[in-house]
């Protein structure tokens, strides 16, 4: 299936988590924090501390770690944690 | 809402046990799992496969739902309402579910501890369970040069996976004696244990691919601007202080950090169950402190996937008497779990965690990844005002408050604070985040 990540097509599976389709590209990092402005991409890797987020198909601060990919999404990192939302 | 005979929290090995258990006596069960595939952490199964090997293996007595994360408990007369939100990762188009049972299931394991040092929050530096997780359910290497560091048996499943996708594992640094010491010597402390055979074929992986396993060593420092570019590799005495003049400097772009784990209380916490030292009490029958919630696996102590197993299987048994299903006693999970609890318990003892890594972190190390607290500002803080309970300690330092809502940074920030109740950092309102907008719908 082909999915966008910042734009750029990328082909991924179903089964595959947007993290391991990143990390599976040598992206690791997605996302900058909210104060200092840091780079932040997989931590924990099993949904527990929420530092993987990232925009997928305009919503924000989802789990890159968790969610799956699905055919057309449109992966796009982020600025800080934008919830609530 | 529909009335579930019992239902089940949670797909790793405990919760699955506990389902077929329950099932098997004739009782309907809902198996709630977050996953998209059940197995939880020891049965993770290859994303990217087809089909889903535990589930269509259930007996039919049970409804599995997947990808469905339970957010909220709440008790009601006699019983409990369990809220669930069903669909796509934290997406708003998920849909909501309630169950309500008069016998509750509660199996939803446990996460890595990291302990902070100076570049712990640099990319490239993941958790062991990440990295474990990343290589069994995706098959992707976290990094090409990889450390491996922490304490516990658990370094080995992690090198060992690391390799398996194509990693070089330049080394594992365990902070306690080595785990090989008890494993090579029968009459040890752990012998007998179940997983004795796996670790053996895990240090048989290690020496075939060369990978050096250092005793008393940790990672004390990740270095790199943007992301992990090398480490400094200590010698730590017997309370974990790095030893001076031990600091080597090594080169990987990864590092897995794991220092045993952390269980899962959320959704325990939300329906009231004692904790006794970080863990959820139960009794024999794995039946907690509030009548008609059984719990199981590594939410009531850390001991493996075996006794999370035999834990479930009690507990599937005990919901289903609850919901009135004639039971036998089951003598061999009950013995199983009696010797795996004793293994737990020397594991503990072997790999605990020691106070010198207070010292690792420097004054701007940030400790609560979430709000970027560093350890100078909850120090400050906390002699600024006085802090006594976690919650004003949560409050003075904004340590805690994050999306995380403090997994990551609770025992870390109670121990360096000198807080005592660091169980009281599991206290959350919302089991897992959900939309505003997903909150309205309920
Ligand atoms: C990342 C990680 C990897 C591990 N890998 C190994 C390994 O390879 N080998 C090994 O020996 N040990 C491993 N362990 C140790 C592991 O904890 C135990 O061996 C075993 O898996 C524990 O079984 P369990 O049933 O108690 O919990 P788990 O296997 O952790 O299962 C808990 C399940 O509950 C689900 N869950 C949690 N909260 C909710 C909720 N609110 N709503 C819905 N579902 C929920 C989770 O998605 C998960 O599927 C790992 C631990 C971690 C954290
Ligand atoms: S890496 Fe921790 S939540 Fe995704």
């Amino acid at each position: 299936m082909r999915i966008t990540v910042d734009g750029e097509e990328v082909e991924a599976r179903p089964g595959q988590t947007v993290a391991g389709v990143l990390l599976g590209k040598g992206v690791k990092a997605w996302r900058t924090t909210r104060g200092a402005g840091r780079p932040r991409g997989l931590f924990c890797g099993i949904g527990v501390c929420f530092d993987c987020l990232v925009r997928v198909n305009g919503v924000p601060d989802v789990r890159a770690c968790q969610r799956l990919v699905a055919e057309g999404d449109d992966i796009r990192s982020q600025a800080g944690a934008e919830l609530p939302s | 809402m529909r009335r579930a005979g019992v239902v089940v929290v949670g797909g790793g090995p405990a919760g699955m046990a506990a389902a077929r258990a329950a099932a098997g006596c004739g009782v309907a069960v809902v198996l709630v799992d977050a996953g998209p595939k059940l197995g939880g952490q020891y049965h993770r199964q290859y994303g990217p496969a087809d089909g889903d090997r535990f589930a269509e293996a259930l007996p039919e007595a049970v409804e599995h739902l997947a990808n469905a994360t339970v957010w909220a408990v709440e008790p009601v007369a006699g019983a409990h309402r369990v809220h669930v939100r069903v669909g796509a990762v934290d997406d708003p188009s998920r849909v909501g579910r309630v169950l309500e049972t008069r016998a509750l299931v509660l199996a939803t394991g446990a996460y890595d501890r990291a302990l902070p040092f100076p570049g712990w929050d640099l990319p490239g530096v993941f958790t062991a369970g990440a990295a474990q997780a990343l290589a069994k359910g995706q098959g992707v290497a976290v990094g090409d040069r990889v450390v491996v560091a922490g304490t516990g048996p658990f370094l080995l499943p992690v090198a060992s996976s690391l390799v398996a996708v194509g990693a070089r594992v330049v080394e594992v640094a365990e902070a306690n004696a080595a785990v090989s010491g008890w494993a090579a010597r029968p009459a040890g402390a752990l012998a007998g244990w179940s997983k004795t055979g796996e670790l053996v074929r895990y240090a048989g992986v290690m020496a075939r691919h060369g990978v050096p396993y250092r005793s008393r060593n940790a990672v004390v420092a990740a270095h790199g601007s943007e992301w992990v570019e090398s480490v400094t590799v200590a010698r730590l005495d017997r309370d974990w202080v790095p030893v001076p003049g031990s600091a080597r400097r090594v080169e990987v772009d990864a590092v897995a950090i794991g220092f045993g784990f952390t269980p899962q209380m959320e959704t325990a916490v939300a329906a009231r169950c004692r904790i006794v030292d970080g863990f959820v009490e139960v009794d024999a029958a794995q039946g907690t402190s509030v009548a008609g919630v059984f719990a199981a696996g590594e939410l009531t102590g850390i001991g493996g996937a075996d006794l999370a197993a035999a834990e479930g299987e009690i507990a599937g048994l005990a919901a289903a008497k609850r919901v009135g299903a004639v039971v036998d006693p089951p003598l061999r999970a009950m013995a199983q779990v009696r010797s795996g609890r004793r293994f737990a318990a020397a594991l503990a003892a072997a790999y605990p965690v020691r106070a010198g890594w207070r010292g690792w972190s420097r004054d701007d190390t940030v400790v609560c990844r979430c709000e970027e607290v560093t350890k100078g500002a909850l120090l400050r803080a906390v002699e600024r005002r006085e802090v006594g309970a976690v919650r004003s300690l949560k409050l003075v330092s904004g340590a805690g408050l994050g999306l995380c809502q403090g997994r990551v940074c609770g025992r870390n920030v109670a121990e360096l604070a000198g807080v005592e109740d660091a169980a009281a950092f599991a206290r959350r309102p919302i089991a897992s985040p959900i939309r505003l907008s997903e909150l309205a719908e309920e």
